[in-house]
């Protein structure tokens, strides 16, 4: 078996911005002291790493001409009809000027490290992985010690930004399989409002790429951001990542997360209250299918009192596919009059589909409501009948109740202009679905 | 139009329906009544072929056509349709699209060419003002929080866009206020000709005042166990069940 550890650090970039070098050595350091999880690893019991350490992703990240047949293709797909964002296009971890568009945003700094300005450099050093913990969080540690640029944004005291940033992460195949790595940094100050899209797409089956990518939010007192992270991503991308998150008082997050394709796909999703009052709405859909693997880690940490949290996770899952959703809320002793609330349902679309799922919750204070709940179905039969026995042929039924089931997240996304984007990418997988069961028959 | 010979039916190893028989014109209305538990849903879902329902015995024929060999969308396709005793609620698709995927389905299959989302939605709306429902009821999940009346008129509205030959409406009165039951009688009535046949299974005379049946049968222990005209569900109004079973026996 290789030895992924110390392969990774191999391929620690040449060139980096000074001021991050620190960060780099900690990170590697405490990469280089980790070492990969096993099956009595707990929270990676149900995820192995296989793929990752089979698949030799041992080339760096090459930057891509932007004019090639396949971009051009993924440049359609990409745009969101109604959401009037501004975008920012990454290709293979390279910031593509060529496929970017859009005005630049008033009131909202948006700045790669490598070419931020000093004022701007000491903002970022002074959040930069205050949110999103190395020695917790391996795979955190690896994309420190990989560190050479992120794309870093801004909200100023009380400015509210209508236009949202949808930041692309394209990946494309190259000959060798390689390794790229992602880094957001959001810092959103007292009072200031706005909406962030992370999208990572790639559209070739053989895509033989691993991504790390880590997003911190830094949300100051009474701020307001709504967050995306849609991973359309196919068959053979590879992915790890984390989303970290620290909400101070009376502030609020509603984030959103797709979770479609990859071998392999894991994200932390860690959310600290930690200031009193503080929000947040976290929302999910995983769609597995194939041979698919979508691991989703959530955990919320009730620092301080009266902060809330709402928590819906759906998943679909299909084929031979495997999920595992760990939903994980803990409530600190200081943290009285939570109110938090986890619900999970998954939908197994064959029988050879399988998926783990655990709320955790963990309760240190005696003043609190809490509520979880999870639940694994078939396709409900007599709603499959129902539809039916209205002329509506079995297989279009299926998709129908797939896409209900999913839709009532998607129905209440913060922007409509999302959902209707989302809605036929959807729709044409569980069709696509339909046809190869029909196939297969 | 239907003709039902010897049906025996088993839902969970236990048979329910006992050799049956029951032949249906085209343009006649038949109404079923029966106590709790005879078997009168469950006739229904085996017509409709709900899977689970095991037919064990007999033959039925719709529009020439051996019904049981069918799936439930063919069988809905060829014409047949079952307003449910419970109608099932599912979030998440709307009650619009749930009825145009319907009808265009009905539609391509009876050659007729599919309706654009603009004309469909102005069909639908004059059905929703048929059967009194509000609007908002077509951008709602299907049934999703629907009342027991609002669920009973959205079956009678699909039935309405579906034109089946055959509509077997499994209590749609039930737990309908007076002014309800009106308009669902209405509604069925606007939809008798000469072609279209109904079969009203129902528990009261008083849905019978409103839409005159041309045959009433008794269901008992899974067969038909008295016919009659819709004198018969005057009497059964008056005496209850006791009076038959003692005679069948
Ligand atoms: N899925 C099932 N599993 C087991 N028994 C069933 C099932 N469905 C129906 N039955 C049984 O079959 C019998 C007939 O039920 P059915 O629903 O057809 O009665 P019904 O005549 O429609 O009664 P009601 O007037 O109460 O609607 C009942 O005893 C019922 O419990
Ligand atoms: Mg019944």
């Amino acid at each position: 078996m290789s030895d992924f550890i110390a392969e990774a650090l191999q391929m620690v970039p040449a060139e980096a911005p000074d001021w991050l070098s620190e960060q780099r050595r900690r990170g590697w350091s405490s990469w280089k002291s980790s070492s990969m999880p096993t099956r009595k690893t707990e929270d990676w019991k149900y995820t192995r790493l296989r793929a990752l350490e089979e698949g030799a992703y041992l080339d760096r990240a090459e930057c891509q001409d932007p004019s090639s047949p396949a971009l051009t293709a993924l440049r359609d797909q990409i745009h969101i009809t109604g959401l009037d964002a501004r975008m920012l296009v990454f290709v293979n971890g390279f910031y593509s000027p060529e496929l970017s568009s859009g005005e630049v945003v008033g009131n909202m700094e948006v700045v790669l490290f490598s070419e931020a300005d000093e004022t701007q450099v000491e903002t970022i050093r002074s959040h930069l992985g205050t949110v999103a913990d190395r020695d917790k969080y391996m795979f955190t540690a690896l994309n420190d010690s990989w560190l050479n640029d992120g794309v870093f944004v801004h909200v100023k005291q009380d400015r509210k930004v209508t236009t949202p940033l949808h930041v692309i992460w394209l990946t494309v195949p190259q000959r060798e399989a390689f390794s790229l790595s992602q880094r957001l940094l959001v810092v959103m100050e007292a009072g200031s409002e706005a909406t962030v899209v992370e999208h990572f797409a790639s559209n070739e089956a053989q895509q033989n790429s691993f991504t790390n990518g880590v997003s911190e939010l830094v949300l100051a007192a009474n701020a307001r951001l709504c967050h995306y992270r849609l991973h359309l991503e196919e068959e053979h991308a590879l992915h790890i990542g984390g989303v970290h998150a620290r909400l101070d008082r009376d502030a609020r997050l509603n984030s959103f997360h797709l979770g479609l394709g990859s071998i392999l796909k894991r994200l932390d999703v860690v959310v600290r209250h930690e200031g009193e009052g503080a929000h947040c709405d976290l929302n999910g859909i995983y769609l597995p299918r194939h041979s698919q693997h979508i691991d989703y880690h959530t955990c919320i940490e009730h620092v301080r009192p009266h902060c809330t949290t709402k928590e819906v996770f759906r998943g679909i899952i299909s084929d031979n596919a495997r999920a595992v959703f760990n939903g994980r809320i803990h409530i600190h002793p200081d943290a009285q009059k939570t109110v938090a609330e986890l619900r999970n349902k998954n939908l197994l679309t064959s029988n050879k589909a399988e998926v783990d799922t655990k709320p955790e919750l963990e309760i240190y204070a005696d003043d609190v409501k809490c509520a979880h709940g999870a639940t694994v179905a078939q396709l409900d039969d007599y709603a499959l009948y129902y539809l039916c026995s209205r002329g509506i042929a079995r297989e279009h039924a299926q998709v129908m109740l797939s896409t209900g089931f999913i839709n009532e997240l998607i129905n209440n996304l913060q922007h409509p202009s999302l959902g209707e984007y989302l809605k036929p990418v959807l729709g044409g997988l569980f069709a696509q679905q339909v046809t190869q069961t029909e196939r297969a028959e | 139009m239907l003709s039902i010979k010897n049906l025996h039916a088993t839902v969970e190893g236990k048979e329910i329906l006992r050799g049956l028989d029951l032949d249906i014109g085209a343009g006649e209305v038949h109404a079923i009544m029966g106590p709790n538990g005879s078997g009168k849903s469950t006739l229904g879902h085996v017509l409709t072929g709900r899977q689970g329902y095991e037919v064990t015995a007999g033959e039925v024929t719709f529009m020439g056509q051996d019904l049981l060999a069918l799936a439930p969308e063919e069988r809905a396709l060829t014409g047949l349709f079952l307003a449910f005793q419970y109608p099932v609620e599912i979030p998440g698709v709307s009650n619009m699209e749930f009825l145009k995927t319907a009808v265009d389905g009905m539609r391509k299959h009876r050659g007729l060419e599919v309706l654009d989302s603009v004309s469909f939605m102005k069909q639908a709306r004059e059905v929703c003002k048929r059967v009194d429902l509000d609007q908002n009821f077509l951008k709602r999940g299907v049934n999703e929080g629907f009342s027991g009346g609002e669920k009973k008129r959205n079956e009678l509205m699909q039935m309405m866009l579906l034109e089946p030959h055959l509509g077997i409406l499994d209590e749609t009165d039930s737990g309908l206020d007076i002014d309800a039951l009106q308009l669902v009688a209405s509604g069925i009535n606007s939809m008798r000709d000469s072609k279209r046949s109904f079969i009203l299974i129902t528990h009261y005379q008083r849905l019978l005042d409103f839409i005159e049946p041309d045959h009433v049968h008794v269901l008992g222990a899974g067969r038909i166990v008295r016919s009659g005209d819709k004198s018969l569900a005057l009497e059964l109004e008056d005496k209850g069940y006791g009076w038959l079973e003692s005679e069948a026996v």
